[in-house]
């Protein structure tokens, strides 16, 4: 009886689940394995398009004949570089037309032309004629004739199921694509944006966490940013920060702070003096990190929040009484506290700052030195148009991540061992 | 009373000061107002003078009468130094002297002589600094991007900096940028269709993440775990390792250019997310309600839909909206795989009007608080339901 009942509540379980699994599976787990089929192949964007055989259907009617038609077929391959093999080609007559003088390839059965063209190379063209005349002695009606469309058939390779491999785009991404650069700048904007998040998480949630007026409405306006559509604060950002008409430059030089205007988003480079010392900030880079900060702070905020609004009580009673100042309050009460939802949060912030698109691509589209992985896949893929490139750019992003996985879950089953 | 305490006091009083006056400075000058200095000695100055006066002064004055005295000086001398303000720029000072004189009545010379107090001194003006800080932060874009749709080209041009709207203008002079977007932009077009996206998203989403979650939470089969834990972990690949090959299929498949096709991607990518939120509510209601009814002979659907469903509104609606805002902000995918302007959602079809660099900023600032108006609206409305999805969901952005 049990047994059943176990049975039948698998089976519901499987009927249950099945259809959110087959689509996340179809729709996020295929693809990942599908860049690695595409990574090894050379493809490019206009190779994805599948050779079709067409055929542009032109009626002319003939001079001094009135009782004949002209019918043209502009037959083309529509791929420019593969072949199209067995094209087979039909189309259909009014009743009382026959065609005269038929093309060897070609044969008539029940008003219906059929044609066998055999192999279309890459680029083929034709002027495929044929003429037609009237069976019955009745004036032809070429707007019937031009109403109907031919069909046309063919056998061709999908370039992406074939099975030639290669190395060659692997080779590019680490040799030919500046690719310690590409790192160390993902790193760079990742590590800072991350660390940045997270101290002003810490200090905005440690405010929101006292008592004062307009608590809640400073706690909704604390979360706006991270709520906003990314287009439209990346484009209010670059207003902001343009160097001519840009408020915030023009602020700067308006109270003589700057003598010349910044391009905060379009140069690479920032030499400040600093104590004799020339210092290098890639200040495009730090514009980038600032809006990203700007951005994802909120939601390191309301997790540390939700922590803090958790710690008893207590804790801070007993340290007042026992003479603890409010920095020493700070660092050996709320700390240890957060220290666990802060871990979290630097996995969370430093994995999706390290696929971050959006944000890098409307604010700079990747130029002067803003250049993440992420933005490199779009640009081999859709920018040069080589989908291989992209894809094996991806794979390297998804090792990447199953590393940073691999070792948090290492580290965090560690310290789950130690309590 | 400490000197160090004393020190602390009177500088951190001071900056604190500094800063509020800055800001009214730099939010009067975006009023068209030349000001040209945010005279940092004067005004330290003034403010190390104002705290050590009230440290003096004590309680010997009301508060009241003491505030009013020290907003009057610092209003005197601070209109001495820049003349020709309007008379609500006083105002303004006379305010933000008020607020500051209120702020630092509480230290006295005794507080000050306590143990700590320093310390608690700058933690204190830390927090109203932090407050008065993050708040222009975060609000000052939103501020610049509504601020500027009202503005036209000229006016920008001429001086970047002014950001006062002329009300005695046209109704329709003063909303032309909505009216040219709509109109001649179509984004009465876009606004439907990224409504209908991201409705479609959060009803077919919850069609398919309901079930799975229940059957997550209580069922048992074989691959639980293992389905649970993939959850989390297929949510934390990014979606740019999907755009090629996702982008290839569709190519093939016709599904480029169509709301179907983005859909079901977005579909997709929020289902990890509202199952692990679901299931988590799901486990939380008592299992003794289902057990009922199985004895009243209910399948799966009805007690799906009898009992489940009427319990966790709270839990689905968080999902829902957390779902929507999602697919109302999506970007990268709308940028893939639409481009054919009839089928642009509101989010790619900003991004195609910035294309084009002709296009003037006030439509683009037009369009971008049309984009935003509706999340925020929706966020601040049910922002209990949002706080809690945000966290739960937690990773997506």
């Amino acid at each position: 009886m049990s047994d059943t009942l176990s049975k039948i509540e698998k089976r519901t379980a499987y009927i249950l689940i099945l259809p959110a699994v087959f689509l996340v599976f179809s729709i996020i787990l295929f693809p990942i394995f599908a860049n690695v089929w595409i990574s090894f192949k050379e493809v490019g964007l206009k190779d994805i398009r599948i050779p079709e055989p067409r055929a542009k259907k032109i009626v002319k009617s003939i001079k001094d004949n009135p009782d004949q038609l002209k019918v043209i077929y502009k037959l083309r391959n529509s791929s420019l570089i593969l072949e199209i093999r067995d094209v087979k080609f039909q189309d259909k007559l009014p009743k009382n037309i026959k065609p005269i003088n038929l093309d060897e390839r070609c044969r008539v059965k029940s008003n219906k032309i059929y044609c066998e063209f055999g192999n279309w190379e890459a680029k083929y063209r034709e002027n495929f004629q044929i003429l037609l005349k009237s069976s019955d002695g009745k004036k032809l009606n070429k707007k019937e004739l031009k109403t109907i469309k031919p069909k046309l058939t063919g056998k061709s390779d999908n370039i992406l199921l074939n099975t030639n491999f290669t190395l060659k785009n692997f080779k590019k991404v680490f040799f030919q694509n500046e690719f310690f650069d590409l790192l160390s700048t993902t790193f760079y904007y990742t590590f800072f944006g991350t660390i940045g998040s997270i101290v002003f998480g810490i200090l905005t949630a440690q405010l929101v966490n006292q008592k004062f007026f307009g608590r809640t409405f400073m706690r909704s306006v604390l979360l706006f940013p991270y709520v906003g559509p990314v287009v439209a604060l990346a484009y209010t950002w670059e207003l902001l920060l343009d160097p001519y008409s840009g408020t915030l430059n023009n602020l700067l030089i308006n109270f003589q702070v700057i003598q010349e205007p910044l391009n905060l988003l379009g140069q690479k480079y920032l030499t400040i003096n600093f104590f004799g010392f020339d210092l290098k900030l890639r200040l495009a880079l730090t514009t980038v990190i600032i809006f990203e900060i700007w951005r994802y702070f909120p939601l390191a905020f309301l997790f540390i929040l939700a922590r803090l609004q958790a710690v008893p009580k207590e804790l801070y009673e007993a340290a007042e009484v026992d003479g603890a100042g409010p920095l020493q309050k700070f660092i050996n009460i709320t700390l240890p506290q957060i220290t666990a939802v802060i871990s979290i949060l630097f996995m969370i912030r430093f994995i999706w700052n390290f696929n971050k698109f959006e944000d890098i691509f409307l604010l700079t589209g990747g130029a002067s030195g803003t250049r993440t992985l992420p933005i490199n896949v779009y640009e081999q893929g859709f920018t040069i148009s080589d989908i291989g490139m992209g894809s094996a750019v991806s794979i390297v992003i998804v090792a990447l991540l199953l590393i940073f996985m691999f070792v948090y879950f290492k580290l965090i089953g560690k310290r789950a061992d130690e309590n | 009373m400490k000197t160090k305490s004393l020190i602390f006091y009177a500088l951190i009083s001071s900056i604190f000061l500094f800063s509020l006056v800055s800001i009214w400075k730099i939010l009067v000058t975006l009023q068209g107002i030349e000001l040209k200095n945010f005279n940092f000695l004067i005004i330290i100055t003034l403010g190390i003078a104002i705290s050590l006066l009230n440290l003096l002064l004590g309680e010997k004055l009301n508060y009241l009468i003491k505030s009013t005295f020290f907003a009057l000086i610092f209003v005197f001398v601070d209109g001495y130094l820049v003349q020709e303000m309007p008379i609500w720029y006083n105002i303004g000072i006379f305010g933000i002297l008020i607020f500051f004189s209120l702020k630092i009545n509480k230290y006295n010379q005794k507080y000050l002589a306590s143990e700590h107090s320093s310390q608690i001194v700058v933690f204190d003006f830390l927090t109203l600094f932090g407050i008065v800080l993050f708040s222009f932060v975060i609000l000052f874009p939103f501020y610049m991007m509504l601020i500027t749709s009202f503005k036209t080209q000229a006016a920008l041009l001429i001086n970047p900096l002014d950001f006062s709207i002329n009300f005695n203008q046209d109704f329709t002079e003063l909303f032309k940028s909505y009216f040219v977007i709509f109109d001649t932009y179509k984004f009465g077009r876009y606004i439907l269709i990224s409504t209908f996206v991201s409705v479609g998203t959060v009803i077919v989403t919850l069609v398919f993440a309901i079930p799975a979650a229940y059957a997550v939470a209580r069922l048992n089969f074989f691959g639980k775990n293992f389905l649970s834990t993939s959850i989390l972990i297929i949510y934390m690949f990014p979606a740019i390792v999907l755009v090629i090959p996702l982008y290839t299929v569709f190519s093939q498949l016709g599904l480029r250019n169509s709301v179907g096709g983005l859909l079901i991607v977005y579909t997709a990518t929020t289902l990890p997310v509202a199952i692990y939120m679901l299931q988590g509510y799901f486990k939380s209601i008592p299992k003794e309600l289902e057990e009922a009814a199985i004895m009243d002979k209910l399948n799966w659907f009805g007690i799906i839909i009898k009992i489940i469903l009427p319990l966790s509104i709270p839990a689905i609606s968080s999902v829902a909206l957390y779902v929507f805002m999602i697919a109302w902000n999506e970007f990268l995918f709308s940028l893939m795989f639409l481009d054919n302007p009839n089928s642009f959602t509101l989010s790619r079809a900003i991004q195609y009007l910035s294309g084009d660099a002709e296009t003037p900023r006030q439509y683009l600032m037009a369009g971008s608080v049309v984009v935003t108006i509706p999340v925020l609206l929706i966020f601040v409305y049910f922002e209990k339901y949002l706080v809690s999805g945000l966290t739960a969901g937690s990773v997506k952005g």
